[in-house]
């Protein structure tokens, strides 16, 4: 299989990670030990490891675990630099743990053909500062009407193919694109919305749409396509993945279909996760997404099918978005917040040290889930494995600044708020690629 | 200063607390309201005698700027703010730089340079007053915020209803028609709700938002539920709302047949209002809207004393300006 993740050359780091708790839930391990690294390798696990020359993290009373994998990323690259870059983005990712991230093709032009897969993978070749895999689009220009040459894409690199951002409307061409993405063993990524449902929504439908006068966008628009396209993954027998869910029907019918043996894989956000419609009486624009945030029996229902491993990854759906085209009336407000750098310290203080989700949990679901879903190296902490780990500080309480992101954009729906949980250092792929 | 009368004593309203904006109902409360009423009641017994101007805003700037087009808000507000003697100037999108791609932002900053007291907006997107609020130091009024709000249409109406009716507390008051597009609407439901009215929603189920029934009121679709209540309240069925393949309803014709507020589905003494502007024979019957029981002439009038009990309220209700350069004490 061609490789499905880039980034720039750099040497494999010496270093000893001392005094840590060390906490991979997939390998089972949590312990107080040192983990040290040789060339970008893990070489040894043990109590008071020699460090010879090696550099040092001293890691007393923090966490260190295998580093995250976002399988959804928007790095606005090729058309919107002004927004993101494959360099900013990835260097955000680093400082949000990151060791691996997705970016999504809805870019301008559509990555739909593998001569502009191959002008980002050079990018990245040059620039990524962490590995970066690319989805290709499952439709020509995302239009809903016209395969992709997915076997060219893919040969090309790419990781995965999706329409997101919007939906393949045609049930028809949804079974083609099933039907013919099994021959490349890509994941196909959904972004499910009923567009006859959902359109001019600006908002969940329920009680604060109401009143606060915003065309509602329904649950069942998410959910009708959510039952759709897994009756047809079971009619083909073919995998999929589901992107970004906020609806209690869509983790309902995820949770039927997993256990019916249907191989499909889900993602929950950050923001769906901590936040509600509620949020959106502040008319803020930096809580303006899609799919919206919805009710609280919603969250909940995210929050249990997170639990019980219905939903098996946590993506940011990092959008970033130009100051001046979120600098407007909620309604005239693109949609999308970014996530990268304040993943992490969002759940941890929202779900984690509320005692609502296990600490386990989410660094596995930020991890292996992910890696797993597209079939990626999973991260582990493990002798032999290449060192992709992050360091967290889970007593640093901060406030989130503006001036603090790598990212180009500043839409993050946590700036001013103060939250728990700090990344401290992130190694990804044997690199040291950020301390703080 | 002679055509200026110092106020009487006895038309002075009560003293307000300081507060920013005026932009939803929901960020007031009852006592806000009742004090509101009173002060627009001051300020209607002023109007009735012969020279009609009174100092109380001398030397404020009361900017009106409007993205949407209007004739009972805007010349109300004009007058309101003229009538207490505050300078006004007035900004519609079309001619002004809006029409040159201006931000918001960038109009409300430019708007803000000249140190307005109140800046009254009406735009199509809701939280539109929020964002002038945002990057000005002015009080903002909110005129009208796409579907989302239209406190001052709120106040006017419970003026109104007091005028005639002499209470609020224990009303039942119908609202009927496009409650989904309708800024009146909600801030209406809220408004009666925290005076203590009973209010049913009546429309056809497309045009009743889902869950509308937590900002407190009832909700039908049976047309024939407006005969037991003691104001009936008609929405402007939005025609350009209305677009074509949207099937809120079949068609006008058949809205007009089901929900259509006529003489035979009210009962004799029944109030009847509207917000404007009506479409005679779609949801409302003319012999309806011209019978003595419509109270839409009297909301018109009510439009102008609430008015200026709002732009009173914010001003003179405000903590007074430090003047710069003034040495300041520490405590």
């Amino acid at each position: 299989m061609a490789a499905m993740l880039f980034v720039k050359e750099g040497a494999g780091e010496n270093l000893v990670v001392r005094g840590a708790r060390v906490l991979d839930p997939a390998q089972g391990i949590d312990a107080t030990i040192d983990v040290r690294v040789d060339n970008g390798v893990i070489t040894a696990l043990g109590t008071d490891l020699d460090t010879n020359s090696h550099r040092v993290v001293d890691a007393d009373g923090l966490v260190v675990a295998p580093a995250f994998v976002d399988p959804h990323v928007h790095l606005r690259t090729p058309g919107r630099e002004d927004e993101e870059t494959i360099a900013s983005g990835t260097a955000a990712a680093a400082a949000g743990g990151y060791c691996a991230i997705l970016a999504m093709p809805n870019t301008d032009p559509v990555v739909d053909s593998a001569a502009s897969l191959r002008s980002l993978v050079d990018t990245a070749r040059r620039d990524a500062e962490i590995p970066v895999g690319f989805l290709a689009a499952i439709t020509k220009q995302q239009g809903g009407a016209e395969l992709t040459e997915m076997g060219e894409l893919a040969d090309a690199g790419a990781a995965g193919f999706s329409d997101d951002g919007v939906p393949v409307t045609s049930p028809g061409l949804m079974r083609r694109a099933l039907q013919y993405g099994s021959v490349m063993r890509r994941r196909i990524a959904l972004h499910c919305e009923e567009p006859t449902l959902s359109r001019g929504g600006q908002m969940h439908e329920g009680a604060v749409s109401a009143e606060l006068g915003f065309t509602g966008y329904p649950s069942v628009a998410e959910s009708v396509m959510v039952e759709r396209d897994l009756a047809l993954a079971a009619y083909e027998g073919q995998p999929l993945h589901l992107l970004h869910l906020s609806a209690w029907e869509s983790v309902q019918a995820l949770r039927r279909a997993r256990q019916a043996g249907i191989e499909a894989t889900g993602e929950v956000t950050p923001h769906h996760l901590c936040l509600t419609d509620e949020a959106v009486r502040s008319l803020d624009p930096n809580v303006k997404m899609n799919p919206p945030l919805r009710s609280e029996s919603d969250r909940a229902a995210l929050i249990e099918a997170l639990k019980d491993g219905t939903v098996t990854c946590i993506a940011t759906d990092h959008a970033p978005h130009a100051r001046h085209e979120k600098d407007v009336p909620f309604e005239a407000a693109p949609f999308g917040v970014t996530g990268l750098e304040t993943a992490f310290a969002a759940l941890y203080t929202h779900l984690v040290e509320p005692g609502i989700v296990p600490l386990a949990t989410v660094l596995e679901r930020m991890s292996t889930g992910p890696a797993r879903a597209y079939g990626l190296d999973e991260p582990r902490i493990a002798v032999g494995a290449a060192a992709s780990l992050v360091v967290l500080d889970l007593q640093a309480s901060y406030r989130i600044d503006e001036q603090a992101f790598r990212s180009r954009s500043v839409n993050s729906w946590l700036l001013g708020a103060t939250v728990k949980g700090r990344v401290r250092a992130t190694v990804a792929a044997g690199r040291l690629v950020y301390a703080a | 200063m002679g055509d200026i009368h110092v106020m009487r004593e006895d038309l002075r309203p009560p003293e307000p607390p300081a507060r920013r904006h005026f932009i939803s109902i929901r960020d007031v409360g009852r006592d806000d309201l009742e004090r509101l009423l009173a002060t627009a009641r001051t300020f209607e017994r002023s109007l009735e005698r012969e020279v009609k101007k009174l100092p109380t805003l001398k030397g404020r700037l009361v900017i009106n700027v409007f993205y949407e087009s209007s004739t009972r808000t805007s010349s109300s507000f004009e007058l309101a703010a003229k009538r207490l003697s505050a300078d006004t100037m007035s900004i519609k999108s079309s001619g002004s730089s809006v029409d040159k791609g201006e931000s918001l932002k960038d109009t409300a900053l430019t708007l803000g340079a000249y140190d307005p007291d109140v800046i009254v907006i009406r735009h199509p997107q809701i939280g539109a007053p929020q964002l002038v609020a945002r990057v000005t130091d002015a009080h903002v009024v909110n005129a009208g915020d796409g579907k989302h709000q239209h406190p001052t249409q709120a106040l006017l109406d419970l003026y109104a209803i007091k005028q005639e009716l002499g209470r609020i507390d224990g009303l039942h008051v119908a609202i009927v028609g496009d409650v989904l597009h309708s800024r009146v609407a909600r801030s209406l439901v809220q408004a009666l709700a925290l005076m203590g009215a009973h209010v049913t929603l009546v429309a056809p189920p497309a045009l009743l938002p889902r869950e509308i029934e937590a900002m407190g009121c009832e909700t039908t679709t049976d047309i024939s539920a407006i005969a037991g209540a003691d104001v009936v309240y008609v929405l402007r069925m939005q025609r350009e709302r209305m677009q074509e393949g949207a099937n809120y309803v079949p068609s006008l014709r058949e809205y007009t047949a089901k929900w259509g507020v006529t003489p035979e589905r009210l009962r004799p003494g029944q109030k009847v209002m509207h917000p404007g502007p009506m479409n005679r024979g779609v949801e409302i019957d003319p012999r309806v809207a011209d019978h003595a029981d419509a109270l839409i002439e009297t909301q018109v009038r009510a439009g102008l004393v609430t008015r200026m009990a709002v732009l009173y309220d914010l001003l003179v209700g405000a903590p007074a300006p430090v003047p710069v350069g003034d040495p300041v004490e520490v405590a």
